[in-house]
């Protein structure tokens, strides 16, 4: 019991619980401006992918690492383009083609990534982004040590949850968001254009994805790994209702996920004698189910999510 | 001054596929007007406006809007921000609103830069608190939407076009939704708001509004315009006449003494997730060779008592009882049993199996019996030669009784649901918005059929919005109000009116 207790009073705890929320952070807003718009992205899994190769990779062909970051943001809005024509124009299914996107855009990073390295067994590292030491901010007591031991992309997620949180809630251009994904025809009756703002809003979402996945691989490794995303797409589009569609609550669902799973690595060393390690693995995604369960029946799912709209239909 | 023309509509022609829905329809609004635009349904009353609104664009046809100087200027076609900008606003039948943001949002969406970092809601509330005041059209500005009431929503969708400065209202069937109250209401506002030059068309099938409310009536059949006259010049045979091509054969109810008792609901209450799903302690009781008319807006547990009727949900208190035997575990085929009839409320997904051929809908709820099958096969000729016998004796038109039954039209629909259920001679018959979305011609079928049904010794319980309907054909008038039942002293419209907004009379 005193042992927990230690762990949860640890600086390091609650660094490592940042450090892993911030590309759920990036993923649990893009997922949720999609889905405010009325439209689910699976491709989300496979965005995060491309993020992570087409970061680490322009940087290894010798981009800065902020032009390495805009390199993800931009592939990932590329690959959101693609679902949002399917989506929204065609009026396709928003399940088939998101997962497409996710299987299209998993093996296109790694067929670029063989393609650029046919032979090495380990891929090269680059020089990540260190921890940043803002001057004040630092000197926090409790605050200070957390966030002295984070990256400028962590400080740039928590940065996007404040601006996703200010366009949804304060300006026009968030009103129309909302209501384009409560009922498109009360948009097109004002004289604004669904398809405009959905594909708007899949593409912006689509590079903070992206952004998710370039935090991997510039941030918390140095290199592009198979399997490195290893399914926290998916954890984001749990979140996101688990959030029920808000940016602050997408925070706090993303940093309770941290929580979980910086826990289960530090009871798993200390206690991976009594019980096989494989449990502590499987505990953050009990909790998330459980949590999604208590969370989900409350809900407030946008009314048109999943629903295609068509021009001149009503 | 004479009133000048403020909207030209010049042969307007728009098909969907080999449907024409308008052909060559001109039209003239004067300033400070109010036109009623007739028809029956599929007359191509919408479509004109949404021509004109710049949902759809026309095939044929020129659109001209007056500025504000009063000059007609050309309407480019097919956006809905031209006519916007031009004071056009439309009021569309199914709300355009966002229920997940606030009235002052729905009616700034759009009218404000997407892009600015800031908005100034303090300017935009007191211009729609301005707006309100002059009207008399008054909501809560600062809730989400999806808590307002149905007359609020409806307001707002008003107060939307208002600020945008429309000249021009177009109103879709405004008070399909309303009490009769609130329509009134509704319709002397909009008198007021003509006064200082709004001009209004307002699209409906109820005479007796048109009659009350508007200056001039226009009439559409099949996509044409085939009537035009100021409406002190017109009454409710002259319009009628002119919707359906000929004279409506009325529908007279004979007077019959009620028989034995078919239906009994006793004490009966069901607790329901909304005011929709919710009963409390309701007692009916239909007799033989009555037709009990259940009045009420939607939504006020209209729902689950057809439900408890056709045997979807079991109440939680108290007994059904059909021919005075109660059934104690109600199902769909117990009561179907028991010898109920139904004509259910969304005839496309509870009246019909959509994909099925339209012989298959005709036996659906008599499959086990021995002209339908032996041994668990089906007899495909005897089913056949009944769909055959049955789509002509109720006339059912369509593509052919092999087709799938959702090819049919709406009215096609209800007439192979009203085969369905008469021939089986059914002692109890729930007909829950029988005439909903049909044109006069059909509407006037179901109603000779009910009364029919009532003449053999069926009883019947006919739930409706449509007060004239409910009164043209009931013995017996009950309202409906936040799951109670009421029987309604009188047959005046207005005082049922009042009931059905929940006043006590």
């Amino acid at each position: 019991m005193m042992d927990l207790l230690n762990i949860l009073l640890s600086d390091s705890f609650w660094a490592a619980s940042l450090r892993i929320a911030t590309p759920l952070i990036f993923g649990v807003l893009g997922a949720l401006i999609c889905e405010r718009s009325g439209v689910l992205n699976l491709g989300i899994e496979g965005i995060f992918v491309v993020g992570a190769m087409c970061g680490w990779m322009a940087v290894w062909l010798g981009a800065s690492l902020w032009g390495g970051v805009l390199a993800a943001a931009l592939a990932g809005a590329a690959f959101g383009f693609l679902h949002a024509l399917l989506t929204v124009p065609l009026g396709l299914s928003q399940h088939v083609s998101g997962l497409g996107i996710t299987l299209f855009a998993t093996s296109a990073s790694y067929f670029t990534y063989r393609t650029a390295l046919p032979n090495v067994s380990s891929p090269p590292r680059i020089e990540p982004f260190q921890p940043l030491d803002i001057p004040v901010l630092s000197d926090l007591p409790v605050l200070g040590p957390v966030l002295f031991q984070q990256t400028a992309l962590t400080w740039l997620a928590l940065g996007m949850v404040g601006l996703v949180w200010f366009v949804l809630d304060r300006t026009a251009l968030g009103v129309a968001l909302k209501a384009v994904g409560d009922n498109p025809d009360s948009v097109d009756a004002q004289g604004l254009s669904v398809y405009g703002l959905r594909i708007g809003a899949i593409v912006a979402g689509s590079s903070l994805m992206a952004l998710g996945g370039a935090f991997l691989t510039m941030s918390a490794f140095d290199a592009f790994f198979f399997g490195m995303v290893n399914g926290r797409g998916w954890v984001c589009i749990a979140l996101v209702i688990f959030a029920s569609w808000r940016p602050g609550k997408a925070l706090l669902g993303a940093i309770l996920f941290g929580a979980f799973d910086a826990l289960q690595v530090r009871l798993q060393t200390e206690m991976g004698a009594l019980v096989p390690g494989q449990v502590f693995l499987m505990a953050p995604y009990i909790l998330s189910i459980t949590a999604l369960v208590i969370a989900a029946r409350s809900a407030d799912y946008p009314r048109a999510l999943l629903t295609p709209w068509f021009k001149g239909q009503r | 001054m004479t009133p000048y023309p403020v909207l030209q509509l010049r042969g307007l022609s728009k098909r969907f596929g080999p449907v024409v829905a308008n052909d060559d329809v001109s039209l003239t609004l004067h300033k400070g007007e109010v036109l009623a635009l007739l028809g029956e349904n599929g007359a191509g009353k919408t479509t004109l406006m949404n021509m004109l609104f710049g949902h759809y664009l026309p095939d044929a046809g020129t659109v001209e809007v007056a500025d504000a100087a009063g000059a007609l200027q050309p309407l480019p076609l097919g956006h809905p921000q031209a006519a916007l900008a031009a004071g056009v606003g439309m009021v569309h039948q199914h709300f355009a609103l966002a229920e997940n943001i606030s009235a002052l949002d729905n009616i700034t969406l759009g009218a404000e830069p997407l892009w600015s970092l800031r908005r100034n809601r303090a300017a935009a509330k007191a211009k729609v608190e301005g707006i309100i005041q002059r009207s008399g059209l008054s909501a809560p500005l600062d809730v989400p939407v999806g808590r307002l009431s149905v007359g609020e929503r409806q307001r707002v969708e008003i107060l939307k076009a208002l600020y945008r400065d429309a000249r021009i209202l177009v109103l879709d069937e405004p008070t399909a939704v309303l009490t009769p109250q609130e329509a009134d209401t509704l319709f002397a506002n909009i008198k007021a708001m003509t006064k200082s030059g709004l001009s209004v068309i307002f699209i409906s099938h109820k005479l007796r509004e048109v009659l009350a409310f508007s200056d001039r009536i226009a009439v559409l059949r099949h996509g044409r315009k085939v009537g035009e006259m100021p409406t002190s010049e017109a009454n409710e045979a002259k319009i009628a006449r002119m919707m359906v091509g000929a004279d409506t054969p009325l529908v007279e109810r004979e007077p019959l003494a009620p028989g034995a008792p078919v239906l009994n609901l006793s004490g009966m209450s069901v607790v329901g997730r909304s005011k929709r799903e919710t009963l409390n302690a309701v007692n009916l009781s239909v007799h033989a060779q009555e037709i009990v008319g259940i009045a009420g807006i939607s939504g006020n547990g209209q729902h689950a008592l057809a439900q408890v009727i056709s045997g979807l949900k079991a109440p939680d208190m108290g007994t059904v009882a059909i021919d005075q035997a109660a059934i104690a575990h109600p199902t769909p085929a117990r009561m179907v049993k028991a010898g109920v009839g139904r004509i259910p409320e969304d005839r496309h997904h509870e009246g019909i199996v959509g994909a099925m051929s339209v012989a298959e809908n005709l036996v659906l709820e008599r499959l086990t019996e021995p002209d339908v099958s032996t041994g668990g096969l089906l007899r495909r000729e005897d089913i056949a030669a009944n769909a055959t016998k049955l789509a002509k004796a109720y006339d059912v038109r369509g593509p052919g009784t092999e087709a799938q039954a959702r090819l049919l039209s709406g009215g096609n629909i209800q007439k192979l649901i009203l085969a369905r259920v008469f021939e089986r001679n059914p002692r109890l018959i729930l007909a829950n918005q029988p005439t909903r979305g049909l044109d006069l011609g059909a509407a006037a079928e179901v109603g000779r059929r009910l009364l029919d049904a009532r003449a053999r010794g069926a009883g019947v319980v006919l739930i409706s919005e449509d007060l004239d309907e409910i009164l043209g054909l009931s013995d017996r008038v009950l309202v409906i109000r936040d799951g109670q039942l009421i029987e309604a002293p009188t047959r005046d419209r207005a005082t049922i009116g009042l009931m059905m907004a929940g006043e006590t009379v």
